[in-house]
Formats: C-alpha cells, structure tokens, sequence
C-alpha cells in the first residue's frame, strides 16, 4: 500500500474508533460518577481522581484500591491489589498480542496497551483481520476521557447530590460488575459455582472475627488468590474452551 | 505515618500499566502453562464476585435496596442487558426501593 493510502487507512480506522467508542464512554461516565463518589471518600480531590483514572482507567482496580486508600493502607498492599483486581488484563494483552500483525511498528505495542480495557479489548479484539492500533487509539479518545471526567464530577457532586441520589449511584459499580461476571456464569457451570462459592467466602470473611478487621481490599486479594488458585488447580482450561470463549 | 496520595496514584497507575504493557510488548508467543492460564482465565469473575457481595448490601442506605439491587442486576445480566443499562437498572431499583421505603413504610 503507498504511504497516502496507508494514511487514508488509519485516518478511517481512527474515525470509526471515535465513533464505536462513544456508547461505551457513556457507559463508563456513569460507573464512573459512582467511582468518584468513592474516591471523594478516600480522600482524593476531583483533579487526583481524574489523574487516577486517566492513569488507570479500570473500574475495578481503581475501587479497591480507593478503598484500601481510604483505610490508609500501605504502598505495596495498593500495588499488589491494583495487581490482583487488572490481572485480567494481563490475559486480554496476552490475547492482543497474538492478533498483531507482525508488520506493525514496535511502538504501537507499548502505546496500544495503555488502555486495555474490558470494553476497548471487546471491541478491538472482536474487529476482522489484525489488531488495528488505529482504531483502538480513536475508541480510547472518547472512552477515557469520559472515564475521567465522570470520576472527577463524582467527586465533585459527591457531596452536592441528595444522599438518596448518592445511595443509588453508589451501586452502578456492582451493576457493572455483575454485567461482566453473570453472561460467563450463564455460559460456563464451573464459573457459576465459583461466583456463588466467592459471594459465600466473601460473605462469611465479613462477619469472622478477626479476618474481617483485614482491610476489604486486602480481603479480596486473599480471596481471590485461594478460589481462583484452587479452581484452576481442580478445573484447569482445556485449550479448545479457551478458544471457543474467547471467539 | 500520613502517606501521600500522589504517590499511591502513581503505584495505582504503574502497576496498571505494567500489568497490560508486559504481555503486549515482551509476549510474541502465547502462555504455555496451563495453571497460570487457568488462573488468569478465573482471576476476573472471582475478584469481581468477592468485591460485589455483600459490599453492595452495605453500599445503601437501607440492605433491602441492596439485596434488591443485587437481584435485579443478576436478571438484567442473565437476560442479556449490556453493561451500561444493568448499571442503571440497579441504580433506579435502589432509588425506587428507598423512595418507597421512606415515604410509604
């Protein structure tokens, strides 16, 4: 392809992204009030909540580690959580990384991995032929800002909203949570035990004595550690699974 | 000790990007061993899981419009809502549920 072509290409590949990553901004701009909410609580102001989800830009890792923040927990207890809660995402840049054609500049490997997230894996991963890093970095453009100024007004309005409207808010998190674990848990027997085991354990880590004087976000990590460790011991993937779930 | 917020963000911030930069720069191959697949392929619904229950119950003012949350976003999801709008059918459960919890109860 000649060099004005290859432009034309990206410069399509840049728009459609843009386009595409729209809905899913509004989306995270709402998970995202309800994540400032807890921010705010941590003590973060709306400036250091919006640089944490530009930086960060995971939902899930960014809670937990606005929890354990707000227990004044230490540097390495936040570093091993944010490990725990994006580990994940080690999986989908795995998965990125085999979908590369092997003509792309180096430095869009680097680049394109800032924001692997749930949603722009999705819809990058789920496009025919090779990653376009192009279009990945058009869905980002619209996605995360939405992601950080949604978390930044949620500090913001926090404390301006009635506390009905914050105590509604505050569960568009777990919402979204559950829109990730449930349609596998439908799917696949083995996930639906381990959510139904994890929710007990859970649970019952709340109320022990003693175990539940551990910051919940630490919690998680021990949690997470065990069931997931012991599922993959007892319930290893077959490679097939893999594929299929991941087509 | 009063630590700096500053520096937890930046931690946050590292260990997110490192996390997904690792296998996307270092990795031309896929991961053999099977455990550490496994693991990685269970990490996110057990974290997720753990983190759901029974925080959303404490997360309202009232744990019945938690309870009811948590139930209404585990049909929104069965049924096949996308993420956005399981967010915002709990949010309007917990409104609704807490509407009618102070004024008609």
């Amino acid at each position: 392809m000649s060099p004005l072509n290859l432009i034309k290409t990206n410069k399509a590949a840049i728009r459609q992204g843009l386009k595409d990553g729209l809905p899913i901004g509004f989306g995270y701009f709402a998970v995202a009030f309800s994540l400032g909410v807890t921010a705010k609580n941590a003590g973060l102001s709306a400036f250091q909540g919006f640089l944490a989800s530009v930086l960060c830009s995971a939902s899930a890792g960014e809670y937990v580690a606005f929890t354990l923040i707000a227990a004044n927990a230490s540097y390495i207890e936040v570093a091993l959580a944010t490990f725990v809660a994006n580990a994940r995402y080690m999986l989908m840049s795995c998965a990125l990384s085999q979908k590369a054609s092997p003509d792309m500049p180096y430095i869009h490997r680097p680049l394109s991995a800032i924001y692997i997230t749930d949603e722009l894996f999705g819809i990058s991963i789920a496009r025919k032929g090779f990653f376009d890093p192009f279009y990945h970095y058009g869905a980002s453009l619209t996605a995360v800002p939405l992601w950080a100024i949604g978390t930044a007004l949620g500090v913001i309005a926090g404390n301006i909203l009635p506390l009905s409207v914050v105590s509604a808010l505050s569960v568009a998190l777990y919402g979204m949570f559950m829109a990730v674990f449930i349609p596998p848990a439908k799917k696949d027997k083995i996930i639906a035990c381990l959510v139904v085991i994890s929710f007990a354990l859970s649970y019952i880590a709340s109320i022990l004595p003693v175990i539940s004087e551990i910051a919940e976000g630490t919690r998680t990590i021990i949690l997470t550690v065990i069931i997931a460790g012991a599922a993959a011991l007892l319930f290893p993937r077959k490679e097939e699974e893999e594929e299929e779930s991941n087509g | 000790m009063d630590k700096n917020i500053y520096i937890y963000i930046l931690i946050m911030g590292a260990v997110s990007y490192l996390i997904r930069a690792l296998p996307m720069t270092l990795l031309k191959k896929p991961i053999k061993n099977k455990f550490i697949r496994s693991f990685l392929y269970y990490v996110p619904y057990v974290t997720l899981a753990v983190m759901t229950f029974p925080a959303i119950i404490n997360a309202t003012q009232s744990p019945i419009s938690g309870v009811l949350a948590l139930a209404v976003g585990i049909i929104t999801a069965t049924v096949g809502f996308n993420l956005f709008k399981v967010a915002v059918s709990c949010c309007l459960t917990v409104f609704a549920a807490e509407l009618i919890i102070t004024y008609l109860l």
